[in-house]
Formats: C-alpha cells, sequence, structure tokens
C-alpha cells in the first residue's frame, strides 16, 4: 500500500516521458489524474491508520537492499509522518491543477513534478536513513531542475546556488549518518533500531559532534539563520508550482529529520544542546520576520516568512530537550504544535506562493509597488490573498493558529524567556497587512488597471489549499488525534 | 431545559459565524444579505435570552490539556442579550449608511457578533484567545471597509496591531496558566501556582487593556473612527471594546489573588478616566469626542474591576453600551445626512430631525451622570467602592465623572442652541465637508435610536433594587450593591452643576488633550520606526553580509579550485608523469632481472624436479622381485622404527 502510494507517480513519470508522441493537454490531465489517485489513496491510508506503539510504525513494509551495510528498504508511517504525506499528496494535487494552463514544455513538467512527488512521499515514509538519504538528495536533484527550467528571472543562477547549498547540507547529514551507523551495535541504518539503541549514549563529544553534522544538514534544507540565503533567490526564481513544493514540501524535509532522527536518535546530545537550537529558533523567527518587513518583492518577502514559520518550529523542537520531568505536558504540546506547523505551513506557503505566481503571470512583476487597489479588478484574487494573509499570520480558524498557540503554551511553559519569541507573530501581521494594503486597496493604479481576476484552475488550486487550513483550524481533532501520541513517544525517547 | 440551552448557546456562535463567513464571501448575495443578516440577528436575540436564562455549558476537546469551553455564567447572562440586542439594532441602523457591499458588510459584522458571543462565554483561555483575536481581525476589516480609502485602510492596520500587541498578553498567559498546573479554565485561574500567578494575571491585563483602549494604548480608538459610525457603534462601545473591561470583571478573582494586580488596574482605569475626559472636552469631531469618552467610561469598569466591584463594572458595561452604540448611531446619522461630523456644523441640528434629536439628547444626559438616567447610578456604585479603597481613587473618579458631564454638557449645548440667522452660514459652511450629504434620514434609521435611548435611559435599574440584587445575586455578589444616597446625591449635583455651567460659559479646550495626547506619535516614534529602521538594517545585513559571505565562500573555493589546476597540471601531474616513467624503467629493469635471475631459478628448479622425477622411475621396472625387495626394506623399516619407539 505505502510502496504504490510512493512509486505510483514515479511510474506515471516514466510512463509520461517514454511513451511517444502524447499531446501536451493529455500529459496536463493524467498528471492531474495520477495526482488525484494517489490523493485518493493516502485518504485510505489515513482511514485505516492504526496509531502504532511507541517507537513502532503503521502499514510497514521491509525488503533487503543492501545487506552489506545493514539497510533495507524499510518503510512505514506513524503521526509524525503521516499528516505531512497527506500535506505532499494535497499539495502536488494543488500544483497539477494549477498547472493546467502551463504552456512551456507541460509534458517534461509533468513528469519532474510526478518524480518530485514520489521522492518527496520518500522521504516522509523511509525508515532507513540510507533510503531517507537517497529520496532526500533526489528531492534537491528534482528541484534544481524545476527551477532552473521552469523558472525567469536570474533561474540557473539560483538553481545552482539551491542546489550546491542543499547538496552540501545533504553532505554534512550524510556524514553524521555515518557516525550513526558507525556507533550503532551491530551497525545498521534502520531507524526504529537505530532509535531503539541510541548509539553514543553516554558519549558526549562524539555524540555531539554527530548531532552537530545532522543538525547542519537539516538547518540548511529547512532554513535557519544563517544557513538561509539560498531560499529568496530560490522563489523569487522559482515557477509558482516549483515554490509552493519548495516552501511546502521540501523545507519540511528539513524540520522532519529534527523529529523523526536528531531527537529520538541521540536524546543526550540533544538535551545538551537544547538552548542552542532553541536560541538559533528564536533568531530565525525574530529575523525572518524583520527582514521580510523590508522586502518589497512579494514572493521574497513570503519567502522570508518562511524562515519565520521554521524558526516557530525549530523553537518547538529545541524546548522540546529541556529536561525537567515536570514540564512533559507542556513540551508535548510543543512538540505536537511543531509538526501541525509543518502541515499548515506547508498549506498556507504553498497557496501564498500560487497567488503570488498569478501576480507574475498577469502583469510580470512581484514589486507591491507596482500594484494599487487590485482589489477592484480582481476581487476573488484579492479575497483568497486575504484570506491567506490571514491564514499565515496565525488567525485563529486558522490551521496556522493551532500550531503557533500549541508551540507558544508550550515554549512559554517550559521556558518563559521563549515569550520574545511571540513578537514575530506581530511582526508578520505587520509586514502581511502592509503588503495587503499597498496592493490590493487604494485608488486602482499602475499594473492593476485590466488585471484579469482568477480563472478556474487558479481558484480550484489556491481554494482547497486555504479551505484545508480553515478545517484544520475550526476541527483540529482529527489531525491532533493522530500527531499527540506521537509527540508523547517523541518526548518519551528524549527522556532516556 | 438544558439541552435547549446548550443548543441555544453552540448556535449563538455558530448560526452568525457561518451564516456571516457565507455572506462576506459570496458574490452575488447583495439583494439577499439585509433580510439575511436581519434575520439571523434576531435568532440570535433570542437564543441569548434562552441562554441566559438557562445558563448553559458546553465544551468539546480542542487541543491537549485543554477543552474548547464555552459558559454562561452570571456576567455572561447579563452581557449576552445587551450584546445581541445592540448587534440587532445596529444592522438595522446600519441601511441608510452602507449602500454598497451590504453583503460583506453584513457578513463581516456577523462574524464580529459570533466572535463576541464567543468571547463573552469563553470558558477556557484557548477559547477566549481563538474568540479574541477574530474580534480584533474583523474590527480590521470593518473599520476599512471603505478599502478605497488609503487613510482608513491605515486605520484598520493600526487598531488591529495595537490591539494583537496587546494580545500577547494571552499567548504568555496561556503559558503560564500551563505551567502553573490548575488548568486553562478561566475559573481555575486564581488556583494556579504562585510564581506563574503573577505572568497570568500580567498577561490578561495587559490583553484587556489594549482592547478596553486603556493607556497608554487609547490612541487606536481615535484612528479607529475612519470605520463605518454604524461599526463603532457596535465595535467601540457595545463590544469590542467593552469586552476588554469584560475580561477583567470576569478574571476579577485573579486580580484579588494577587497583590498587585487589582491596585495596578484600578489606578489605569482611573487616570484613563481622567485624561481621555479632557480628551473628550478638547476635541472639535463628534465621533472624535465619543471614542474618547467611550475609552473613559471603560476606565470606570477598568476601575471597577480592579476594585473589585463586579456588579457595578458591568452594570456600567451595559448602560454605557445603550448609550455609546445611541451616541455613535446619532453621530451616523447626522454625518450621512449633514455630509459632516464636526461639532460646528451640527449646531441646532435637534430642531431639524427631532427624534433622533431627542434621543440623543437622553444618550448625552445619561453620559453626563445626570439622574435619574442610567449611568449616574451605575457609576456611583463604582465610585462607593473605589472610597472605600482609597480616597484618592475616589477624588480621580469623581473628578472624572465631573468631566464626563462637561463634554456631554458640551455636546447637548452644541447640538440645542439655536443659531442665530447671521451665523448660519458659519455652520452651512462645514455640510458636506467629510462626504457627500444625503439630507434625508428614514424612519428605519431612526427606530433604534428611541429603543436605545430606551436603554440608556433605564439600564440604571441594573443597580437599584429590586433588579440590582437579582444582578448581583447572579454575579456571585450578593449584597455587593450598596450605593449610599449621599453619593448618589453628590454626584448628581455635581453633574448638574457642570452642565449648567457649561450652558452658560465657554467650555476650556486644553490644547495638549486635542491630539490624544499625542501618544500615538510616541507610538510612531518609540515602535514604529525603530522596528522598521531594524527592518531595513537587518535586510540590507541579509543581502550585504550573509549572502555575500556565501558567495564568497563560494568564490575562495572557485579560486583555490583555480590554483589547484596550475598545481594539479605542475606538480601531481608531473608527479604522475614521473611515477609512470620511473615504473616503466623499474619494470623494464625488473624484466631483465626476472629473464636473468628469476626465470633462470625457475627453470633449475624445473631441471632438478625432473630429475628427482628420473630417479623415482626408476624403482617401477615392472619386476615383481624388485617390488618384493622393496616391499621387504620397508617392511623391515617399519619393524625397526616400532621396536625402537614402540
Amino acid at each position: 500500500m505505502l510502496s504504490v502510494i510512493v512509486f505510483l507517480p514515479l511510474a506515471a513519470a516514466v510512463a509520461l516521458v517514454a511513451v511517444p508522441r502524447l499531446g501536451d493537454t493529455p500529459a496536463r490531465w493524467a498528471w492531474v489524474a495520477v495526482s488525484a489517485v494517489d490523493l485518493a489513496l493516502v485518504a485510505v491510508l489515513w482511514v485505516r491508520y492504526d496509531t502504532p506503539p511507541a517507537g513502532g510504525l503503521d502499514s510497514s513494509q521491509q525488503v533487503p537492499w543492501i545487506p552489506g551495510v545493514n539497510s533495507s528498504y524499510h518503510v512505514g508511517v506513524d503521526g509524525l509522518s503521516l499528516p505531512l504525506v497527506a500535506m505532499t499528496a494535497v499539495i502536488f494535487l494543488a500544483c497539477a491543477v494549477y498547472a493546467l494552463r502551463e504552456r512551456h514544455r507541460p509534458r517534461g513538467q509533468a513528469a519532474l513534478f510526478l518524480f518530485l512527488q514520489s521522492v518527496s512521499l520518500g522521504v516522509f515514509v523511509a525508515a532507513d536513513l540510507i533510503l531517507f538519504f537517497v529520496f532526500f538528495d533526489l528531492s534537491i536533484v528534482g528541484m534544481f531542475f524545476v527551477i532552473a527550467g521552469w523558472g525567469h528571472g536570474n533561474q540557473a543562477h539560483s538553481a545552482l546556488k539551491f542546489f550546491l547549498y542543499t547538496f552540501l547540507g545533504s553532505l554534512a547529514l550524510l556524514a553524521g549518518f555515518i557516525g550513526l551507523y558507525v556507533a550503532a551495535d551491530p551497525h545498521t541504518f534502520d531507524m526504529p533500531q537505530l532509535v531503539a539503541a541510541t548509539p553514543l549514549a553516554g558519549r558526549p563529544l562524539a555524540g555531539g559532534l554527530v548531532l552537530a553534522a545532522i543538525l547542519l544538514g537539516l538547518a540548511v534544507k529547512t532554513p535557519t539563520v544563517p544557513f538561509h540565503t539560498w531560499l529568496p533567490p530560490a522563489h523569487t526564481d522559482a515557477p509558482a508550482v516549483g515554490s509552493a513544493v519548495l516552501a511546502g514540501v521540501l523545507l519540511k524535509m528539513g524540520t522532519y529529520g529534527f523529529v523523526r532522527i536528531g531527537m529520538p536518535m541521540l536524546p543526550q546530545a540533544w538535551r545538551a544542546w537544547a538552548w542552542v537550537i532553541i536560541t538559533v529558533g528564536v533568531v530565525s523567527v525574530i529575523y525572518g520576520a524583520l527582514v521580510a518587513l523590508a522586502q518589497s518583492n512579494l514572493k521574497r518577502m513570503v519567502a522570508y516568512t518562511s524562515v519565520n514559520h521554521m524558526g516557530y518550529i525549530v523553537l518547538a523542537v529545541g524546548v522540546a530537550g529541556l529536561a525537567a520531568n515536570d514540564t512533559a505536558q507542556a513540551r508535548t504540546v510543543a512538540v505536537s504544535g511543531a509538526v501541525t506547523q509543518m502541515v499548515s505551513h506547508g498549506l498556507i506557503t504553498a497557496a501564498l506562493f500560487l497567488l503570488a505566481g498569478v501576480l507574475r503571470e498577469r502583469a510580470g512583476t512581484y514589486d507591491v509597488h507596482e500594484y494599487g487597489g487590485l482589489a477592484a479588478a480582481a476581487p476573488a484574487f484579492a479575497t483568497l490573498f486575504a484570506v491567506g494573509a490571514f491564514a499565515s499570520l496565525g488567525l485563529p480558524a486558522f490551521s496556522g493558529f493551532i500550531a503557533e498557540f500549541q508551540i507558544f503554551t508550550g515554549s512559554i511553559a517550559a521556558a518563559p524567556a521563549t515569550a520574545v519569541a511571540l513578537l514575530g507573530i506581530l511582526i508578520t501581521a505587520a509586514l502581511f497587512l502592509r503588503a495587503l494594503q499597498r496592493v490590493f486597496t487604494g485608488e486602482i493604479r499602475g499594473k492593476s488597471v485590466g488585471f484579469a481576476d482568477l480563472r478556474a484552475g487558479e481558484r480550484w488550486s489556491i481554494g482547497p489549499l486555504l479551505l484545508l487550513s480553515l478545517l484544520i483550524g475550526v476541527l483540529p481533532r482529527p489531525l491532533l488525534d493522530v500527531i499527540e501520541p506521537a509527540a508523547q513517544t517523541v518526548i518519551g525517547l528524549l527522556g532516556r | 431545559m438544558n439541552a435547549l440551552g446548550q443548543a441555544a448557546l453552540w448556535s449563538l456562535v455558530v448560526v452568525p459565524a457561518v451564516a456571516g463567513a457565507l455572506l462576506a464571501l459570496a458574490r452575488r448575495a447583495e439583494r439577499m444579505a439585509v433580510p439575511a443578516s436581519l434575520a439571523v440577528a434576531t435568532v440570535s436575540v433570542v437564543l441569548s435570552v434562552v441562554a441566559a436564562a438557562a445558563r448553559p455549558s458546553v465544551s468539546v476537546p480542542f487541543l491537549a490539556g485543554a477543552r474548547f469551553g464555552l459558559t454562561v455564567d452570571g456576567l455572561a447572562a447579563v452581557v449576552l442579550p445587551m450584546l445581541t440586542v445592540v448587534t440587532l439594532l445596529v444592522l438595522l441602523a446600519a441601511a441608510g449608511e452602507v449602500h454598497h457591499s451590504r453583503a460583506r458588510f453584513h457578513g463581516l459584522m456577523l462574524l464580529f457578533a459570533a466572535a463576541v458571543a464567543l468571547t463573552a462565554t469563553a470558558a477556557t483561555l484557548p477559547t477566549l484567545l481563538f474568540a479574541w483575536e477574530i474580534m480584533g481581525a474583523a474590527s480590521y476589516a470593518l473599520i476599512g471597509f471603505w478599502w478605497r480609502d488609503d487613510d482608513r485602510v491605515s486605520a484598520g492596520l493600526t487598531a488591529f496591531l495595537t490591539t494583537r500587541g496587546a494580545d500577547l498578553g494571552l499567548y504568555v498567559a496561556t503559558g503560564a496558566a500551563l505551567a502553573g498546573g490548575a488548568g486553562l479554565a478561566l475559573v481555575d485561574l486564581p488556583a494556579t501556582s504562585a510564581g506563574w500567578r503573577h505572568l497570568v494575571a500580567a498577561g490578561i491585563i495587559v490583553a484587556a487593556l489594549g482592547k478596553a483602549a486603556q493607556l497608554p494604548v487609547s490612541f487606536w480608538l481615535s484612528r479607529a473612527m475612519a470605520g463605518p459610525s454604524s461599526v463603532s457603534a457596535l465595535l467601540h462601545s457595545a463590544a469590542m471594546v467593552a469586552m476588554g473591561g469584560y475580561l477583567l470583571l470576569r478574571v476579577q478573582p485573579l486580580l484579588a489573588a494577587t497583590s498587585w494586580a487589582g491596585p495596578a488596574t484600578m489606578w489605569v482605569g482611573a487616570v484613563t478616566a481622567l485624561l481621555l475626559g479632557a480628551v473628550a472636552l478638547a476635541q472639535h469631531d463628534l465621533k472624535q469626542l465619543l471614542a474618547a469618552s467611550t475609552s473613559a467610561q471603560l476606565g470606570f469598569v477598568v476601575l471597577a474591576a480592579g476594585a473589585g466591584a463586579v456588579t457595578g463594572g458591568v452594570a456600567h458595561l451595559v448602560a454605557h453600551a445603550a448609550t455609546k452604540a445611541l451616541l455613535f448611531l446619532a453621530a451616523g446619522a447626522w454625518l450621512t445626512a449633514l455630509g459632516t461630523k464636526q461639532l460646528a456644523g451640527l449646531r441646532g441640528v435637534v430642531a431639524r430631525w427631532r427624534l433622533v434629536g431627542w434621543s440623543a439628547s437622553v444618550g448625552a444626559l445619561a453620559l453626563a451622570g445626570i439622574p435619574p438616567l442610567s449611568l449616574w447610578a451605575t457609576k456611583d456604585v463604582i465610585l462607593t467602592q473605589a472610597l472605600d479603597q482609597s480616597p484618592w481613587l475616589y477624588a480621580v473618579g469623581l473628578a472624572a465623572s465631573a468631566l464626563s458631564a462637561a463634554y456631554a454638557g458640551k455636546v447637548l449645548v452644541i447640538i440645542w442652541r439655536r443659531v442665530p440667522a447671521n451665523k448660519q452660514s458659519d455652520v452651512d459652511a462645514h455640510r458636506n465637508g467629510e462626504q457627500k450629504g444625503s439630507g434625508r434620514m428614514s424612519r428605519l434609521e431612526q427606530a433604534p435610536l428611541v429603543l436605545l435611548a430606551v436603554g440608556a435611559g433605564y439600564a440604571g435599574l441594573l443597580t437599584l433594587p429590586p433588579l440590582g440584587t437579582t444582578v448581583a445575586a447572579a454575579v456571585g455578589r450578593p449584597g455587593e450593591v450598596h450605593t449610599s444616597v449621599l453619593e448618589l446625591a453628590v454626584s448628581g449635583a455635581i453633574a448638574l452643576a457642570v452642565v449648567v455651567t457649561v450652558a452658560r460659559r465657554p467650555v476650556p479646550q486644553p490644547r495638549w488633550a486635542l491630539r490624544w495626547l499625542g501618544l500615538e506619535n510616541a507610538a510612531h516614534v518609540l515602535v514604529v520606526r525603530p522596528t522598521q529602521r531594524c527592518a531595513e538594517a537587518l535586510a540590507r545585513f541579509d543581502d550585504r553580509v550573509l549572502d555575500r559571505t556565501v558567495t564568497g565562500l563560494a568564490g575562495v573555493l572557485l579560486r583555490l579550485a583555480q590554483q589547484v589546476g596550475p598545481f594539479d597540471d605542475r606538480v601531481l601531474d608531473r608527479a604522475v608523469e614521473l611515477a609512470a616513467t620511473s615504473t616503466v624503467h623499474a619494470a623494464g629493469r625488473a624484466g631483465r632481472v626476472d629473464d636473468r635471475w628469476l626465470d633462470g631459478a625457475v627453470e633449475a628448479f624445473a631441471a632438478g624436479m625432473r630429475r628427482l622425477g628420473q630417479l623415482a622411475r626408476r624403482p617401477q621396472s615392472g619386476q615383481l622381485h624388485q617390488y618384493y625387495r622393496q616391499a621387504v626394506v620397508v617392511l623391515v623399516i617399519g619393524v625397526v622404527v616400532l621396536v625402537v619407539w614402540g
């Protein structure tokens, strides 16, 4: 089941490339159909999901792969990965619908995105470090071609920067993985075994070094300050669907690594370095928000708010490492908020990037000063952007609030000093509402004149993302029922 | 009854929320918007009465360790019907003011009403924060309702950011409550462990003061006047601003459980009542005057919460809601008809539209604290209890109530005093000064004002026996209402005297208070601009330092590679070639060695072996006697060996 979900898009991608003389329209619709089927399969997976016992995985499957180094094709889901798998399937379907009007090599784009969907799903279901790493690196390769092949502006440079930076990060990650392999007895790359064995326990220096390598690799991908400078150019020059996937799915691979690998496998080192992680998180929150405030390019602004939003996650996972048993409940809330934030940020930011893509597609620029009074020309666009902006600034009734509220209450309860990160949500409110005002209100002027409102494909791709965010915001229980047991497990594993 | 009550409580929130969201997002609902919204508002009134009578509690699981809970306690039972009734009346009256985008207007107002109902009944901190922030966002959208005017949207932005800044206090309070171990229910907060209790109290106070437009952030309310008057009539009198005071009344046990929170709260309230009273007196614009007065009157409610006068506080809240909604609606009606809200343009306006004029006069008299109207009685309950706390507090409160008599008297004088014929042109000059006046006023717009005037007149009964004792019992403070007759007489006399004086002499207009004490400028200079500078500096740092460092590092690597290139050619490559040639040489020599020595040795070995082979072949002659001889020799040797070692 899980393998079908992961490899169905890849098979479709191969078919799309292999079938000769396939028209553009069938290729576009094939992409939509395959993504929809994959989403339906994920829905079935969700319905049949049973919370596995602590440390276990549901729907797991294991086949020997490289027996020489004890690495196997091992996949499975739990409360940390299932929400991300579902979010990934949703975002890729939204991108497929949005790209129905793509004129530039649609068949190649469809195949590339299907490939990206497979490797992204693969990262989240992998239960073996080598498998994880292979999917992780393939996602970088896929995104490189998306930016270089379908981007605009200075895309070749941005794509190369993205590739080199994140690839270098992944090498640090690999070094960390090898460290774990070498330290484990018997040597293995299997994640559940490594979690159970906690290699490097009682060896603070080696444990710290391995954790540092892993954290460095994940921090580049997440990204956190100061490793984020690849993100703004990559987003600015990527196509709308590329940005949506990059921000919505690929960034989560970094934060997912924290809860999947860093915390449960190196609990002692994590606890020792908790304050460093918290500091990086808080700095990312404030720094990302402030730099975003100073942007006039809408897409760069949204890109920097991603640094800010990822900062909340880093803060929460850092707080989780503050060892004191009487705060276990608070830290569980924080971790649960972190996982919720991954899902929430994926949905909301993907929607915002798709909306930003509309600006460029119609008027050729992201500069907010070029617009004004756009709500008169494009009311549906204005409404969706306003909803997206409020969702992103953490307004209650949207998923962002559920996530950030948990992160803040959990963090403040465990470490009151982290309340300083609250300023982040104030600054994001300011920057989103200011951008909203510049672009959409006032007298109609500049590039707003003659701006065509959203088309059906755009509405039906962006609308459902925001609707889902609203659903999670109003009825969070179905999602939290999946996440909370996993968060408890992580906190339990961290306490060892 | 209880099931009915619970259903009513859920519906009170869900029905307006869903209807509001649909209306706000619907694209072709202009025609049905008004009837639909009025129907929902009417249903809400019924639901609120049912809920107030049944006093139900409901909850569902929400987040780990915190439920999404709603409860109608005594305070909510008093406030909920007031909220729904004012909402209905304001929506009725809005017909004259809002002509375009009615669906969006009514949708947002209903969303706001749902958020307010949730705020008033929230039983836990997450529920409260949920509703609290939606209220703020709806207020942003409503203040900036006419979005083609940039300054109105900016005003919404100022209001939203200021109140959200204060809302952060609620996040801190929730975190502290979670750590404090007593749970996140509002009624459990006083039991929070000692250290955390202070943080919970401080967070809630900050959030409440921000929403209630108290000092030092009252300036946002001044900007909020850019919105439609009907918005001000609901948000800036009865609902949103009032919820700030209401929250403090609800958590009064928590304030009492710390040593500092009560006094701090009551002094902030008292000082706001005094200073914003002066600000109101200084204004030339009717809506600005009313807004400053709202801050000042909410100051009395905040004072009440700090001093523990919960019954008086809630009665004042309800009475003020009716009074101020009435006055804002009157200001809006005049603005729509005459195109101005400048006091100078409203001289003698009562003569033109009598119903509105008379209703507004009742409101202004109530605001002035003239007996026997509502605010006279409610304010005195609060002041009596303030006197128990401190005579200074009482003195400040009394001065503040004299100021409210002064600014209300100023309004009364302006709208009533007949304009001499030779001065009429000065008044008319203000007409259409702010917008194009319609010159008309419909019956539908005027009817709600009459109803509100009845409320403004009689709401004081909430503090007088017999109704007062019922209210006091309902809010859990039986026997709290005690107003001395002396107090009532003194304050009534002061109010009358001030109004009479204002009618006879020109009112002092303190210039220092005209711009709301310069607080907005201060916020710009101290907070907004430094933040923007910091943001720009960081953005430059990001581009010029951080990004360039990375690019620079990549450049260094490239240069290193370029230098490694020649090194590669000159040194490594040569070394490899040298190694190759020397290997070939060595191989050649080895070949010769091989031929001469190794091969020779091998061949010599082979020849030796051949000879051995020939030797070995000799015994195998094929002759039987030779084999026997050999066998005998071997046997003898074997026997010898056995004998020797055996």
